[in-house]
């Protein structure tokens, strides 16, 4: 059964997504295969009634856990998604890797994986995953938040919103990034994936060796946490009682990485 | 530390706001940090950080993401954080209190229920404690808690607290918002945050968090009547979806509504979702839902479905309370993009009546322009008639924004309806639509037979310019292509349905030609109509008659001129009507009025 919150916020993520379609004739969303953009995915299916009317991009790093790729094209073939793949071959031939920096890592395959495609097929809308509570500069997102020619995010000059009227209009030649889970917390996408009976990546679960993803991401930069969580119900038990950040298993947030990272356009 | 009361797994938003450098980012570190709410580590991590740079560690920086806002120590852009307490959950969200960002502000308070207002004890009230103030009463946030902060730098004393408390209370009471209490607190020591302070024994009242607690949840828009606006139509299957979300009262199968502005009515047939079990029958206020009818009548984005008896405004005029926040002033007769709900129309500001001083209330000299971060009272005109409500009667429905090239720029309220010109014919055919008794044969089906939707080509301009040579060379062209067409001439109901009428009743006489376009077009043709009888005016009334039939104004002179508005197609100078012709079938074409070809199955421009 779905609390009221949280179809609040399925409420409000399907109105994000209708005006999204409506808006921009070009329009794509990013799927990680992470419990986020899966849900995001879902929602997606929500909004349009079992269609997904735009492609679903994956910016493959080429260090992605297996099992991921796996999961991703079980699920795009069952839900008819079309699928595309983008990925920053120059840097990776040029050798582009963790050991040369976390940061520089980042910004070559996936920011620049993912301005090259959006570059390449000229999208105008990407449709993204990110949630205020994840870290500091997410908190401060808009719902629909443009970036310039370069891909880069004004902060300073972010567009007023309110009573749901968003930034639909904008300059040639750049792009707005749209968030529907923008008002959702970790335990809302976990209760929301158990109230829906989302087909969730298994990564997130204990196996019998007491360890568990909460965060995925590059198989080099995230590291499992100790966890006996095996079902999603024992997950939303643990995260009720757990003061640790979610993204304390992700090395790009040391620092100031995120907001350096964020604010040259990564997601 | 006290408990307080609250409904189990209930949400609130809340938003900080006041005067910068009062402290409501350092209210909410506070908070979160004196009810263990900060991640493990957080706070050690921010204290690192400090001690490296070698500054004083502030509750502040726990929010203030930005480096840039560290370094300034000031907050630029609203954070939405998340806060639990005694099984009540809330998103607080820190607005930033300079000048510079009103509109960020703006963009944290309007999606609150209930507003912390922080003013500084030694500074007292300021320009922003005054403007946030009128600003949450104008986005309608009507439960506020005034915290009274640096509570520590004036010693503590009830004198000080009470003298701004009597001050603000008459501000506010100006607004006719009564803030429901008043706290004394010291964030940077902790004095009344969480826990009750041993500084100020005088003070008998809640903590800050206490405060929290004592907030109502709004109480759902489900009671009131039915505001559903149309956000979009899908037909990715055999269904055909009018999707959006529902603003106010609720929807179930087998409701009769009616959609505004265009007067078009029809059943809920169903209630579409995906993976909901057992499938609905109803949605109420709130959700993003999808319905189907049982006649495919033709509606657009944009439109409010209403019932019958409760059905919105309609008007192209209105009196409204804006705040703008534009890079640009806003200008009396310059266009800007009005968008309330889902409708987007464009519009000019007609009366800029006064500007309204946030600091004292007072009107000032009339002008042309309201400058960045003003509040005016206007007259606004948009292009289109469009549905609407008070915003006293229905929030959702009585309130628009106003986007300036690519940016929304401007925010208000609707105060009053102003009658127009048409408001009478307008009403007049929204009855008659609504009254309408319908045979079973749809617009649907006489466009899929046609081959072509039902249009009225308006053909204006002054004597011998060829208004009606051309006419009868459209209409003859049309049919010849197999399209049902008819000739409409005003000369034609003078000795016959106007027979009873002195000729000077010009009034009548186009609120008739109206009405005898109006039937033509129910049956499904493209009427061509001219005459020299009217003029500018009476186009326009004979539009509201027609209202929402797709109307293509075509202008004819003998040299250049300035056509009247709403005109499509100009033709000044010499003429040849086959080229004309030919070109306002074009037109036809791109208003998706005519199928492309005809056939057995024709392909239209548009989802009929």
């Amino acid at each position: 059964m779905m609390n009221s919150h949280l179809r609040q916020l399925e409420d409000q993520s399907v109105y994000i997504f209708r005006e999204a379609y409506k808006h921009f004739d070009n329009l794509a969303m990013l799927w990680s295969m992470g419990k986020d953009s899966t849900v995001l995915l879902w929602l997606a299916r929500k909004a349009f009634f079992g269609h997904v009317p735009f492609p679903l991009l994956h910016i493959d790093t080429s260090y992605k856990i297996p099992a991921m790729i796996e999961y991703r094209d079980r699920f795009a073939r069952e839900w008819r998604l079309e699928l595309v793949i983008g990925q920053n071959k120059e840097a990776l031939a040029k050798g582009m890797n963790p050991t040369l920096g976390r940061v520089e890592c980042c910004t070559a395959l996936k920011t620049n994986g993912l301005k090259n495609l959006i570059a390449e097929k000229g999208y105008q809308g990407i449709i993204l995953g990110v949630r205020a509570d994840e870290e500091g500069t997410r908190a401060k997102e808009r719902y629909f938040s443009p970036r310039d020619k370069h891909g880069d995010w004004d902060f300073r000059e972010q567009p007023p919103e309110l009573w749901d009227q968003f930034k639909t209009t904008f300059p040639e030649g750049t792009h707005i990034r749209i968030h529907p889970l923008l008002d959702w917390t970790e335990i809302n996408i976990w209760e929301y994936i158990r109230a829906e009976s989302i087909p969730i990546i298994d990564l997130y679960f204990d196996k019998g060796e007491g360890t568990r993803y909460r965060s995925l991401g590059c198989a080099p930069c995230t590291t499992p946490i100790k966890s006996t969580a095996r079902t999603v119900d024992e997950i939303i038990e643990e995260l009720r009682k757990t003061t640790v950040a979610e993204r304390s298993g992700r090395a790009q947030d040391e620092g100031r990485g995120m907001e350096l990272l964020r604010k040259d356009g990564y997601m | 530390m006290k408990t307080a009361s609250a409904k189990a797994t209930e949400h609130l938003n809340i938003v900080i706001v006041g005067h910068v450098d009062h402290g409501k980012s350092t209210l909410l570190g506070r908070l979160y940090a004196d009810t263990n709410s900060l991640p493990e580590g957080k706070l050690d991590k921010v204290r690192d950080i400090c001690r490296q740079q070698g500054k004083e560690f502030e509750y502040a920086f726990l929010f203030d993401a930005f480096l840039e806002e560290q370094e300034q120590g000031i907050t630029i852009d609203t954070a939405r954080t998340f806060f639990t307490w005694q099984d009540r959950h809330y998103i607080i969200i820190d607005a930033p209190g300079h000048k510079e960002f009103l509109k960020n502000m703006i963009s944290g308070a309007a999606r609150a229920e209930a507003a912390l207002l922080v003013i500084d004890a030694q500074e007292g009230i300021k320009e922003q404690s005054k403007k946030h103030g009128y600003l949450l009463s104008l986005l309608g946030i009507r439960q506020v808690a005034v915290v009274v902060n640096k509570m520590d730098l004036v010693g503590y004393r009830q004198d000080v607290f009470e003298a701004i408390e009597k001050e603000y209370r008459e501000f506010l009471s100006q607004l006719k918002v009564t803030p429901e209490r008043f706290v004394p607190v010291s964030a940077k020591l902790g004095d009344n945050i969480a826990n009750k302070s041993a500084n100020m024994p005088w003070y008998g009242g809640t903590t800050v968090l206490d405060s929290l607690g004592l907030f109502r949840k709004e109480t759902s828009r489900e009671q009131q009547p039915l505001r559903f606006p149309v956000q979009d139509v899908y037909k990715f299957d055999a269904r055909r979806v009018i999707a959006g979300r529902i603003a106010a009262g609720r929807v179930k199968v087998g409701d009769r509504l009616v959609f505004s502005p265009s007067n078009k009515s029809a059943l809920v047939k169903t209630v579409e979702a995906f993976n909901v079990e057992p499938v609905p029958t109803e949605a109420t206020a709130g959700q993003s839902t999808g319905i189907t009818l049982d006649e495919q009548i033709f509606i657009e984005r944009g439109e409010i479905a209403s019932r019958e008896d409760s059905a919105p405004l309609v008007s192209t005029t209105f009196r409204c309370n804006l705040f703008w926040m534009g890079r640009h002033p806003l200008e009396a007769g310059k266009k800007y993009l009005l968008r309330l709900a889902t409708r987007e129309v464009e519009c000019e500001v007609a009366i800029i009546h006064r500007i309204i001083d946030a600091s004292d209330l007072a009107s000032r000299e009339t002008r042309t322009i309201v400058g960045r971060n003003e509040v005016a009272e206007l007259t606004i005109r948009t292009k289109a008639p469009i549905a609407f409500d008070l915003y006293s009667d229905s929030e959702v429905t009585g309130r628009f924004v106003l986007v300036d090239q690519y940016d929304v720029s401007g925010g208000g309220i609707m105060t009053e309806m102003v009658t127009d010109e048409h408001t009478v014919l307008r009403e007049e055919a929204r009855q008659r639509d609504i009254a309408w008794v319908k045979g079973d044969v749809g617009a649907d089906d006489r466009a899929r037979h046609f081959g072509h939707r039902a249009a009225l080509v308006l053909i204006t301009g002054g004597r011998h310019t060829g208004k009606s040579f051309l006419a009868r060379r459209l209409e003859g062209q049309l049919v010849a292509d197999g399209r049902h067409s008819y000739l409409l001439d005003g000369a034609n109901l003078r000795r016959g349905l106007d027979a009873d009428m002195a000729e000077e009743d010009t009034k009548e006489t186009v609120r008739r030609f109206g009405e005898v376009a109006r039937l033509l077009i129910d049956t499904g043709l493209i009427v061509v109509s001219t005459t020299n009888a009217f003029g500018g005016a009476d186009h326009q009334a004979i539009r509201t008659l027609v209202h929402p039939t797709p109307v293509i104004a075509v202008h004819m002179s003998k040299a250049e001129e300035a056509p009247p508005p709403n005109t499509d197609l100009a033709f000044p100078g010499p003429k040849d009507y086959e080229a004309i012709a030919a070109q306002i079938i074009a037109e036809l074409k791109t208003r998706g009025v005519l199928a492309e070809a005809l056939g057995a199955k024709p392909q239209f421009h548009y989802s009929i």
